[in-house]
């Protein structure tokens, strides 16, 4: 929420039961909207799921738009700034002496948090870091009339569950960032890592909070319209009063600094400052990643992720805080610091310099695969180039979706070229792509319900063969001419639909005819061929028939 | 055709045409030599030649890549200049083949793969920077437009030059296409693994291409043509797909070529 209204709604003057909706895994009433069924690991293969996806017809209008938009004014202020390739170059550099070094610097953040008065809990993977947290909020709320937290956006909560392991607790978890807010009424899963809503259009806010904000709290205005002002307005009013009676909130950090002991936010509405100084106490979950080795290191980061994220030159709402300061904002202070698979991350030489990622979203809104499918179809909080190449490093690659995630790319490389931290990762797919193969290559079994086409391994290594030697694939090539240019070119010069597998090309694509002459056999021959030395334009022939 | 300067002669060159050129299209690598002997080179074909090996390296496959990368070298390796007209496999040969062989840890090998990729050029690149021609004496009487195709922009990065080839050509019209630098949605195996993600790309490229009117759709790619044709083809478009080698070949007819 981004404009200045300030008049705090009147005090609650008793609490207003959480209507009951559904209900949870222990069968008591649902404090917070369910999200849809399943787990995300669960989900189907990329493939399967992007059909799923295109078949939404608003929604790839909305993300048409949305992206489109977004890409245009990110090239903008990116364009503005003549050292931006020294930006990228040197928070490259800093991930990279982060990564290398992280065993040294999450030691000396450890001191500079506990320093500042911020207690420091180690969470190996989600589970631990849920009862960590769990744990935590339900001491804090023991006499409290309303069992909810605040949250701030944070993708490590996301990737977590928390506000799952939450409601099972007992507790709400009350997402405050606008498009959160749209997603967790919506009974929905967030579908890009900045944007979580970026699927949805104006009407279907509209809807979501007219039909859920009731069922939660303070309802939306009965007139309420599709301008973005009054959208804002209601999640204001709405969440107002969950910000004014919260005594616990829940962040993730952008940055960690290990030499100071500080934490910062980057948000754009407010919603992040409002948790952060309101509540009694602050926990924060934060991925071992997050750490950067000095507070001047702020200063490249700061500049990159706006102008990579929102478009921004500057971001709205900084918060750095470092450790409690006596009275003001919360005196009880916790940050938990997950690893939940990053270093397995660390582990591989190649792919750890996925660890670099801010979180920008850059690749996703510049990735035309994204732009067409969404972020639903990748089955993982992190979506787009980057989701395809952390979350099969963070999860593995035993589940079906995880091993299809490397291959839901095109490798155009327009994600490589926005990163602001210079992740390679046209080529960290390829290293993906790389060790799915070999997964598949050592258990036969795993390839026989994976990608599609189960002789793949059987087929490149006869393909590898015939390409390994110029006479084979000139007997395959035939000598003079190709058998199927000599007897089909006859009849046409074009295919239309042929049978599966290659229907998969031929359903919406017509493919050329196979031509009646090899060019080896032209270039022996050329000698006495009237067009050896240059084809004279006509009019009528130009190109091969395609 | 106006006289054009031999500023190729005493070049040898090695023409790699690529497996998707010698199944698919012939023309392409026809058109490559007739400009290359227009402009004085001696243009040598190495039958040992097969297959970049992008299709296995991108897939995952890099075993099955490295008897490839030895093919190539065995083919090539004699030459001081080896031309392929395909951005994309002048980026696996670049990119993909020095990183397998780096992987192998076989220094001899990261030597010799290192020296031939630095002689091994995108046929745009050999004309502008080697030969330093853009007029390569073409005429195409003909409203075009230009797909720059992923590969050639982000791996090779050819830049704009074969854009500056296409305006040298006498009586061509080049077009803008919207969004010229988004994929095609072809990406290799991509396109069979993801079809309902690959056609969708491609069609939002072959309406781009739609809009412009143009007779011809050039790039510097045939695969990418193929995908994006596929789709032209199938919707009766009137835009065809052609080569920029097959532009740059073709000459003003004279009397005698008129008749043939």
């Amino acid at each position: 929420m981004t404009d200045t209204q300030t008049t705090p709604d009147a005090s609650p003057t008793g609490p207003r039961p959480l209507k009951l909706v559904t209900q949870n895994n222990h069968g008591r009433a649902r404090l917070t909207p369910a999200p849809p069924e399943g787990e995300l690991i669960d989900s189907p293969p990329f493939p399967e799921a992007a059909r799923r996806e295109l078949g939404l017809p608003v929604q790839r209008t909305n993300l048409r738009h949305a992206m489109t938009a977004i890409r245009t004014k990110r090239a903008d202020v990116v364009a503005e700034l003549d050292n931006w390739e020294d930006l990228r170059a040197a928070g490259a550099a800093i991930k990279d002496d982060v990564v290398r070094h992280l065993d040294r610097y999450l030691v000396q953040l450890e001191e500079s948090l506990t320093r500042a008065g911020t207690v420091v809990h180690w969470a190996r993977d989600a589970a631990e870091a849920n009862r960590i947290v769990v744990d935590l909020v339900k001491e804090r709320l023991v006499d409290e009339p309303y069992q909810e937290v605040v949250k701030v956006k944070s993708m490590a909560t996301q990737e977590i569950e928390l506000n799952e392991a939450l409601e099972d607790a007992g507790v709400a978890a009350w997402e405050t960032d606008l498009a959160e807010l749209i997603a967790q009424l919506g009974h929905d899963r967030p579908s890009h890592i900045l944007v979580p809503a970026i699927h949805r259009n104006r009407g279907e806010v509209r809807e979501i909070f007219t039909t859920e904000m009731g069922n939660y709290g303070k309802p939306a205005p009965a007139d309420l319209d599709s301008q973005p002002v009054n959208l804002a307005n209601a999640s204001r009013e709405h969440l107002r009063e969950k910000f004014m009676r919260a005594h616990v909130a829940i962040s993730g950090a952008n940055f960690a600094v290990a030499d100071s002991g500080t934490l910062c936010v980057v948000e754009s509405e407010g919603n992040g400052r409002m948790c952060l100084t309101l509540a009694d106490t602050l926990i924060s979950v934060v991925g071992i990643e997050k750490v950067v080795p000095t507070f001047a290191d702020l200063e490249v980061f700061l500049q990159l992720l706006p102008r990579s994220s929102t478009a921004e030159r500057m971001n709205p709402y900084t918060s750095l805080w470092t450790g409690p300061t006596d009275g003001d904002g919360p005196q009880d202070m916790h940050v938990v610091l997950v690893d939940n698979g990053r270093t397995n991350v660390l582990a591989d030489p190649v792919g750890r310099d996925a660890l670099r990622c801010i979180r920008c979203s850059a690749c996703l809104n510049v990735c035309p695969v994204y732009e067409k499918v969404g972020g639903h179809a990748y089955g993982s909080v992190y979506p787009g180039p980057i989701g395809a190449v952390l979350t099969p490093q963070l999860r593995g690659t035993a589940s079906s979706v995880d091993r299809s995630l490397p291959f839901a790319s095109s490798l155009c490389g327009a994600c490589n070229e926005v990163c602001p931290v210079k992740i390679p990762l046209a080529e960290l797919l390829v290293h993906m792509r790389h060790k799915v193969v070999e997964s598949k290559k050592a258990d036969p079994l795993v390839s026989a319900k994976g990608l599609g086409l189960h002789a793949e391994p059987a087929l490149m290594k006869s393909a590898s063969w015939l390409f390994s030697d110029g006479r084979r694939w000139s007997a395959a090539l035939g000598a003079e001419a190709t058998v199927g240019g000599k007897v089909l070119g006859r009849v046409t010069d074009h295919f239309g639909p042929l049978p599966w597998p290659l229907s998969k090309w031929t359903n919406a694509r017509d493919v050329p005819m196979v031509p009646d002459e090899t060019f080896r056999h032209w270039f022996e021959h050329r000698g006495d061929r009237p067009d050896a030395k240059g084809r004279e334009h006509l009019a009528s022939e130009e190109g091969d028939a395609r | 055709m106006g006289q054009i300067e031999a500023v190729g002669a005493g070049k040898r060159v090695a023409l790699f045409a690529t497996c998707v050129n010698e199944a698919m299209f012939p023309g392409t690598p026809k058109a490559v030599v007739q400009v290359l002997e227009r402009l004085g080179c001696t243009v040598e074909f190495p039958s040992e030649q097969t297959c970049c090996g992008q299709v296995f390296s991108n897939s995952g496959y890099y075993d099955e890549t490295l008897p490839l990368i030895h093919n190539y070298l065995r083919a090539f390796e004699g030459y001081d200049y080896i031309v392929t007209p395909s951005g994309s496999c002048t980026g696996s040969v670049r990119d993909q083949h020095p990183m397998l062989a780096r992987r192998t840890g076989d220094a001899d090998l990261v030597a010799r793969v290192d020296a031939i990729v630095a002689r091994t050029y995108d046929l745009p690149e050999f004309l502008v920077d080697v030969l330093g021609v853009t007029d390569v004496g073409a005429y195409f009487p003909h409203r075009v437009t230009y797909h720059p195709t992923c590969h050639s922009l982000r791996i090779t990065k050819v830049g704009d030059k074969p854009y500056r080839l296409l305006e040298a050509v006498r009586g061509i019209e080049i077009v803008d296409l919207e969004d010229a630098d988004r994929c095609c949605g072809f990406g290799g195996t991509f396109s069979m693994k993801n079809p309902d993600v690959s056609v969708a790309m491609a069609a939002d490229k072959a309406r781009h291409v739609g809009d412009t009117e143009a007779e011809f759709l050039v790039a510097g790619d045939n695969s990418c043509l193929l995908n994006i044709g596929g789709v032209l083809a199938r919707q009766n478009s009137g835009t065809k797909p052609i080569h920029l080698a097959e532009i740059l070949a073709s000459v003003e007819p004279t009397l005698t070529g008129a008749q043939r």
